[in-house]
């Protein structure tokens, strides 16, 4: 059977690829993460998020171009699958009715969109 | 700076990284996740030193040892995977269709492993005596070797200006040299609450020397006189979870401390565990009179004391004890010199396993058993492997047709082998299994045995190296035999059923079972004789009776002057029968002093005696027996100088007809009015000391004698007792023992010996016979046909049964006689450490080989009796 669950950290690194669009690959997002959230973590670990996330099917990938910086070596650029997009909203939606149900939390004002 | 923007320009990730992150990682992620590290590394770079952006890409590169990432290593080879699952699944089945069989393999090797480990636990605690004292290495004690009679006798015992002589002297050997008291027990107080706990007065240096591990407090806690130290469990025991440090305690309800430290418990496995408080040395010499006149008038000739030393590290123990060596002997007077005294540094690590000295020379001690257990240990489990190789073997045959399908489906020998060896190691593996388990459910038992406190080392990584290691050898070992053997097999002659064992492996076989019956019987009779030699000694006459006397420490001065306030109440009471009171418990003499001189005595003679200070009524209560004279009487007078001598005594001082004679002692002069038969005070394995009793109520009468009354309840005497005694010193605890538990205690040793070689004899036994049953059901397979021809041809069953049985009966006799010689030697030269022993008689070497016999004949007979009883049809039919 296939995993089609999304864990906190794998909806991290989809909205991270969604957000550099062409330019995520394992080492940028990696990167990004570390800026954005402060914590530290290994390409390597990233890498294994990404494929298990092409393997559900949330993500797609291609072979990019080389540059000199990689040592001519090409890179794999990852982008979100419509699956993925699904899942995403899915899970904000979710997250979304229980923070409503949260009464201290007074969310009606805040604006989503 | 500028080197490393140097640098920079052409630095490269580390080649080695590459090299190892190419060889585990996918092929087909090969270019990306290189390009990104590629990335990573020059990013890092920018901001950090070369050297961090490498040790950055290792990192990375570790981290890229992800199942997803990893290439399938196993994937070209993944028959050989099913092949050792395969492997698994047939040793398996092996043992579950041979029950009984594997049930012995597994069992012997179960129980030689198991007897290994615990063996090997003991011994090694035995070994890590003192090693929780920081300077294990450079301690020692101060011990003297005095001629006395013309041997040399060695005793901690030192005189009191020791210390400061060898301070003085030769103190750029020592980086602490402490005098200290012997650890006795004292009456500890705190407000209302008294306990008696063992302590020592130390000079200052001791918390370094004793590297005390202090939880409050700092090592100068023995500076100034009127301090103690107390150990972690005495501070609870008095304040809970008050802070302890500057309240005052008393000792003994007299001498007033103030609590400067509190230190760790001393671990079990120290010299000094029961040490639980130090206190300072110029407290002991304030609180006796007689160590003050030492102090201001240096006396050699007394030894009363113990000396602690921690010798610098740039010298060796051998070179120090030449320097102190004469020590004493250049301060003695010339009257003293005939003393030969040498003082010598006996180091901390032979504390525990070398404590024994015969004529000043260092002759081992506790060492012997270690390694006698360590061989025993070693035997058991060689004995355990052989047969684990016997039994393999033995049950080739059975396997013999499946090595042949095998082999004509195509199996390599090398195939083959691994098969075998795979199956030893998976019983060698459940075997090993079991004998954790079996160590880890007796160890508490076995503690007990051997009064150890040892732990199973489940966290120790060492323990589970060793095991691996241990596995893989014996695994190994025992597997490599059977599997080079049975892979020999020729598939064709195996399957057509014209296969033949080969001869030569069975008179290897033999040997063996006369190595495995030779270790058991010698260990029968050593069990034997060590049984002999306690039962023995414990038959020995003890020359008093010790039934129903209670024995109490007179403990602090709350009981000086109130003996006979005492004694009047409890008698009255009928509590008891009689009460004394003595300078020496009876199980110990205290003291043994020079000085006598008595008229025809040799004038090169410097006798010692024992000499214990009693009350009137000291015979009365422990029952001695008046050989000559008669004992001490409270109407004369006279009696207070008098002295009573033992037969020892009598025969030491050489006189045959002491009654009357008058000894010169300290000044004055002593009737001798009596000789009592020998009482055993000390060790019943030796011959009792000569020793003087006289008559005194006051000088150290420390122990009190009390002989209960034998018609009322002990319970009920001992409440009574208790209750008088706290009201004549309600601020001593009161403790008792009893003089026959305190004499059994003389035993613990042998007694903890027996036990130990009869658990092994048994084991070793069991171990042989599982051999021995191995061999013969191994023999009765292989002479299956010869035995049907000899039935068909009217052989009867015990014509059969004498066929199988006499080979291995001779087989044991062989052993018997090899055991007989190295029995009785070992034996021999144990007993020649007892000076009162039992003799090896003939008939414990008869006893122990007919055992041998018997055992060997029931285990023989069930397998040449099945043999003997089959139905030759069965073994023939096949031809």
């Amino acid at each position: 059977m296939k995993e089609t669950r999304l864990g906190e950290f794998e909806e991290v690194i989809l909205l991270l690829v969604g957000i550099l669009d062409d330019e995520a690959y394992a080492f940028k997002i990696t990167d990004e993460f570390k800026a954005q959230s402060g914590r530290k973590v290994s390409i390597g670990s990233i890498h294994s998020t990404l494929s298990r996330l092409e393997k559900k099917g949330f993500l797609e990938s291609e072979m990019g171009t080389p540059s000199a910086i990689r040592g001519g070596r090409r890179k794999r650029i990852y982008s979100i699958s419509p699956l993925g997009k699904q899942v995403l909203a899915a899970s904000r939606d979710f997250k979304m009715s229980l923070w409503k149900q949260y009464p201290p939390f007074n969310l009606d004002n805040l604006q989503y969109g | 700076m500028k080197d490393k923007n140097h640098n920079r320009g052409n630095a490269k990730p580390p080649r080695y990284a590459q090299q190892f992150i190419l060889f585990f990682l996918k092929r087909e992620l090969a270019e990306e996740v290189l390009g990104d590290l590629d990335e990573q590394f020059y990013t890092v770079l920018q901001h950090k030193t070369l050297s961090a952006a490498r040790r950055d890409y290792w990192f990375q590169t570790f981290n890229y040892l992800r199942p997803f990432a990893v290439k399938n290593l196993s994937s070209p080879s993944s028959n050989y995977s099913v092949m050792y699952k395969n492997y698994f699944k047939v040793g398996l089945r092996n043992l579950f269709r041979n029950k009984g069989f594997s049930l012995i393999n597994i069992g012997g090797l179960t129980v030689g492993m198991a007897v290994a480990m615990l063996i090997g636990l003991w011994i090694h605690d035995e070994f890590s005596f003192n090693k929780s004292h920081d300077n294990y290495k450079q301690m020692a004690q101060f011990v003297q070797s005095q001629n006395k009679d013309g041997i040399k006798y060695t005793h901690e015992a030192v005189p009191f200006p020791l210390g400061n002589e060898i301070r003085n002297k030769y103190g750029s050997y020592f980086k602490h040299v402490v005098m200290s008291s012997w650890f006795n027990g004292y009456i500890l107080g705190y407000e209302d609450k008294k306990l008696q706990k063992v302590g020592a007065y130390m000079e200052k240096d001791a918390p370094q020397l004793l590297s005390l591990k202090l939880l409050a407090g700092d090592e100068n806690g023995l500076t100034s006189p009127n301090s103690i130290m107390i150990s972690q469990s005495t501070a609870k025991a008095f304040f809970g979870l008050e802070d302890p440090i500057g309240k005052f305690m008393t000792i003994d309800n007299e001498s007033a401390v103030a609590v400067t430290g509190v230190y760790e418990d001393f671990p079990f496995t120290s010299h000094f565990k029961n040490v639980h408080w130090l206190s300072t040395w110029d407290l002991y010499i304030a609180e006796n009179s007689w160590i003050r006149a030492q102090q201001q008038n240096p006396n050699w000739n007394n030894n009363s004391f113990q000396c602690f030393a921690e010798i610098v590290e740039s010298t060796n123990f051998k070179e120090v004890n030449q320097k102190v060596i004469n020590a004493k002997y250049d301060n003695l007077d010339e009257a003293s010199k005939y003393l030969k005294s040498e003082i010598i540094l006996h180091p901390m690590r032979d504390w525990h396993l070398r404590a024994n000295w015969e004529n000043g020379i260092n002759k081992g001690g506790f060492i012997q058993y270690v390694w006698l257990f360590g061989i025993i240990g070693l035997f058991v489990l060689i004995l355990a492997c052989i047969n684990f190789m016997n039994l393999s073997t033995a049950s080739a045959e059975k396997r013999a047709k499946e090595v042949g399908v095998r082999k004509s489906l195509g199996s390599l020998r090398s195939q083959l082998i691994s098969q075998f060896l795979t199956e030893s190691f998976l019983l060698v593996v459940l075997a090993f299994l079991f004998a954790v388990l079996i160590v880890f459910f007796t160890i508490p038992s076995f503690n007990q045995l051997a009064d150890k406190q040892m732990s199973f080392p489940l966290l120790e990584p060492t323990f589970w190296l060793i095991s691996l290691g241990f596995i893989s050898l014996t695994g190994f070992l025992a597997g490599s035999y059977p599997a080079l053997y049975l892979s020999s097999f020729e598939a064709v002659k195996v399957l057509k059923g014209t296969f033949l064992a080969k001869k030569s492996a069975t008179s290897f076989r033999k040997m063996l079972v006369v190595l495995q019956f030779t270790v058991s019987v010698s260990l029968i009779i050593g069990t034997i004789v060590v049984n002999k030699q306690i039962q023995y000694s414990k038959n020995r006459p003890i020359g008093y009776d010790n039934n129903g006397v209670v024995i109490i420490e007179g403990l602090g001065n709350d009981y000086r002057n109130k003996y006979h306030v005492i004694k009047d109440e409890l008698k009255k009471s009928g509590t008891v029968v009689e009460m004394a009171e003595s300078s020496s418990p009876l199980t110990d003499i205290w003291n043994t002093l020079d000085g006598f001189s008595w008229e025809g005595m040799n004038a090169n003679f410097k006798p010692y005696l024992a000499t214990i200070w009693v009350t009137h009524d000291f015979g009365k209560t422990i029952g001695w027996e008046i050989k000559e004279g008669r004992d001490f009487s409270r109407d004369l007078r006279t009696d207070s100088t008098a002295f009573i001598i033992n037969e020892a005594a009598a025969k030491y001082m050489n006189l045959p007809d002491p009654v009357g004679k008058v000894v010169r002692w300290e000044g004055g002069e002593h009737e001798i009015i009596g000789v009592v038969k020998d009482m055993i005070m000390i060790s019943p394995f030796e011959a009792v000391n000569p020793a003087v009793y006289m008559i005194s109520y006051f000088r150290n009468n420390n122990w009190m004698e009390l002989k209960l009354n034998p018609e009322r309840s002990t319970t009920e005497a001992l409440a009574t007792i208790e209750e008088t005694m706290l009201i004549h010193a309600p601020d001593v605890p009161f403790e008792y023992k009893f003089a026959d538990e305190l004499y059994a205690q003389k035993f613990k040793t042998e007694e903890r010996i027996r036990k130990l070689s009869s658990i092994f004899a048994i084991l070793a036994i069991f171990i042989s016979c599982l051999g021995l049953f191995g061999l013969a059901s191994y023999m009765a397979s292989q002479r299956k046909k010869e035995i049907g021809i000899r039935k068909v041809l009217g052989a009867s069953v015990f014509n059969l049964w004498k066929l199988l049985s006499q080979e291995f009966v001779i087989l044991v006799l062989v052993s018997c006689v090899l055991a007989i010689p190295i029995a009785y030697y070992g034996l021999n030269n144990w007993l020649a450490n007892y000076e009162y022993r039992t003799e090896i008689s003939w008939w414990f070497f008869a006893l122990a080989c007919l055992g041998a016999l018997i055992i060997t004949l029931l285990t023989v007979s069930y397998q040449s009796m099945k043999s003997a009883l089959s139905n030759p049809v069965d073994s023939l039919k096949s031809e």
